[in-house]
């Protein structure tokens, strides 16, 4: 019953895109049957003469030959030379410039305390109690600096951003005129007068290191603290299919504002996916097909522009006066998916729980097997996977996922789903919907490159109305940030007694 | 009909006198009443105003004695034997009219149509 059902669809389908092919072809026409088509790439290029033997005569220049190099591949020769060798050399001089500052910064106040040791020691008073308890203040107040660096600077590097992080800077620049400038005091007052109060030069030193604390206290707040209040929501849709998500950041420059984007993106979307935006391709093709437009005109006689101008307006207002009929193929061909999808589905649901339950883990307490029973989980997967393998496999085919998942991947997952006691619902889980690009294997996202395209600087803040765009090879994504409005709220105090409630009644009474 | 706190009442009534029909042990009127002071006056379907808390006759059984007597659904009773119903709560109005010991109930009732009847004859015949 149902194959013959699917039968008649699939005839009905066919009867329906042949009458809909014979309609299309009778599209408006203005005249010359033998002249080429005008629509076409040569119209695009700007050719002026319109000789109708045009495509006997015309020797064509093409862009690259198999022993040349086009213009363009230089370029990208070029930029990719560029690319890798700035970036890598950037990465390097920023981890020099911050290794140098801080042995600067550790070994300064270790300087201060032994210099005047070496340089003058008989003049040198003698260290009091009071300046040896200085001492152990100096070694814990350095300790906690050298762990609070390590915290806050010295993690892995998540990211490249095009331009440098002007927070860092400025405190890189600050933290080093403030170790200069001390230096300078301390050989003008100190080195050259070679003053003999030891307990003033400690406490010198350790007033550098609480300094110096409480400059990294100010790098705490501006780089961690300052953008985790949220000041605006970012909107951010995927120019392919049309996905949006919104997230609430707080106050970042646009390059730091791209890449906690970015990060989102990894986690939220799901996976990009071409083949399905084949279908409206394909659609918007046979709109531009069913038209042709002729130039009744001789040749000479508009310019390029002009001709092009006249040509798209025809286009349209044939476009608008014929009856399209697409919308309902459209309507049809989408229940029809529908259909077929959910049948694959239930199919392939059913021969997932069976192939489950072919398997069971061995307790240890049962009587030991004989060894070839026993199986760890990547047999036990490959014991199962055929009875489901077609279904899959077909179900895969309809939702266009078939290139997201090898077969290597699958019998991974099956192993992994095994072993961790999962039930066949939750093994299906990662194919009926499309998860976050992450969760695919490797090719899909290792060596993806983001160019951020702005039109303010993209050091500048995020302010209200901000839009950019994050281009990768494939789609890009559309950024729009918006301010979250100042909220303004109020109180209203309600007395628990105040709750107090009365019956409606409306009786009637036979007398 | 809607009265105001401290001034008098003013409607124009019809005297109806029903005869109580005994059936078994009980003396029955035939018919149903609603509203009171300590009812809700907005559900009443046949008050003009809605905060008309005064006694109205909501159902007439047929060929009961309170039918005979032309008494009509709809009629808002003023008072029976004498005794104000305008300001009682239901069950004081339904204690009035079920009185054991008397057979004869004198209702003073009014609706609408009478005070309609009034205002017509006065417009057409003026007084000279």
């Amino acid at each position: 019953y149902d194959i013959s059902a699917d039968k008649g669809e699939r005839s009905r389908d066919r009867h329906k895109s042949r009458s809909k092919d014979s309609r299309s072809e009778k599209s408006v026409t203005i005249n010359t049957p033998p002249a080429e088509p005008l629509l076409g790439d040569s119209s695009v290029r700007g050719e002026q003469v319109q000789d109708d033997n045009w495509g006997e005569t015309t020797t064509a220049v093409t862009g690259t030959s198999e022993h040349s190099l086009s213009q363009e591949d230089i370029v990208r020769i070029t930029k990719d030379l560029e690319d890798s060798v700035g970036l890598d050399c950037r990465r390097y001089v920023t981890r020099t410039i911050a290794v140098i500052l801080g042995l600067l910064v550790f070994l300064t106040p270790l300087a201060f305390l032994v210099l005047p040791h070496i340089l003058w020691p008989e003049k040198l008073q003698s260290c009091g109690t009071a300046c040896e308890g200085l001492y152990i203040s100096v070694a814990f107040k350095l300790l906690i600096l050298l762990l609070a660096v390590w915290a806050l600077f010295f993690r892995p590097a998540r990211a490249g951003l095009p331009r440098v992080f002007v927070f860092r800077v400025l405190l890189a620049v600050l933290v080093f005129l403030f170790v200069v400038s001390y230096w300078l005091f301390y050989s003008v007052r100190i080195l050259d007068s070679q003053d003999d109060n030891y307990q003033g030069i400690v406490q010198y030193a350790v007033s550098l290191v609480d300094a110096l604390l409480f400059i990294h206290y100010l790098a705490v707040v501006l780089l961690e603290l300052r953008q985790l209040q949220p000041c605006f929501s970012v909107c951010v849709t995927r120019s392919s299919d049309g996905e949006t998500r919104h997230y609430n950041l707080g106050q970042l420059s646009i390059q730091r504002a791209a890449l906690a984007i970015i990060e989102h993106y990894y986690c939220d979307f799901p996976i990009h996916n071409p083949a399905l935006l084949s279908a409206s391709k394909s659609r918007a093709a046979k709109h531009l097909a069913g038209l042709k437009v002729y130039n009744v005109d001789g040749p000479g006689n508009n310019a390029a522009a002009g001709m092009a101008q006249s040509q798209s307006r025809a286009m349209i207002a044939a476009a608008a006066r014929r009856r399209d009929t697409s919308h309902n193929e459209l309507y049809y061909e989408e229940a029809e998916h529908e259909r077929r999808v959910r049948k694959r589905r239930a199919r392939l649901v059913v021969a997932v729980e069976e192939a489950f339950t072919h398997i069971k883990r061995m307790q240890e307490e049962e009587p030991k097997k004989a060894p070839g029973d026993v199986m760890d989980p990547r047999e036990a997967a490959q014991a199962i996977f055929p009875s489901m393998a077609r279904a899959l496999q077909k179900y895969l085919r309809t939702t266009k996922q078939q290139h997201c998942h090898s077969m290597e991947s699958i019998q991974q997952h099956l192993a992994f789903c095994i072993t961790n006691n999962m039930t066949p619902k939750a093994f299906l889980e990662s194919y009926l919907t499309p998860g976050p690009t992450l969760q695919y294997g490797k090719d899909h996202w290792l060596g993806r490159r983001w160019t951020l395209i702005s039109e303010a600087s993209v050091t500048n803040g995020l302010k209200d109305g901000s839009v950019f765009v994050l281009k990768c090879v494939d789609f890009s994504l559309v950024v729009t940030a918006k301010k979250i409005p100042y909220i303004q709220m109020s109180e209203e105090y309600i007395d628990p007694k105040s709750h107090k409630f009365v019956l409606r009644l409306q009786s009637e009474t036979s007398v | 009909m809607s009265f105001v706190p401290g001034k008098p009442v003013t409607a124009v009534v019809q005297k109806i006198e029903i005869q109580k029909l005994r059936q078994g042990d009980n003396l029955i009127l035939g018919f149903s009443i609603g509203g009171g002071i300590d009812q809700d006056p907005g559900q009443n379907p046949f008050s003009e105003d809605k905060s008309d808390k005064g006694i109205y006759v909501t159902r007439i059984t047929p060929g009961g004695p309170a039918e005979v007597a032309d008494l009509r659904v709809g009629d808002k009773i003023m008072q029976v034997n004498g005794w104000d119903m305008t300001v009682v709560t239901h069950d004081q109005a339904r204690k009035k009219l079920t009185k054991k010991k008397e057979e004869v109930v004198r209702l003073l009732i009014t609706r609408k149509s009478l005070e309609e009847a009034v205002k017509h004859s006065k417009g057409c015949h003026p007084r000279q």
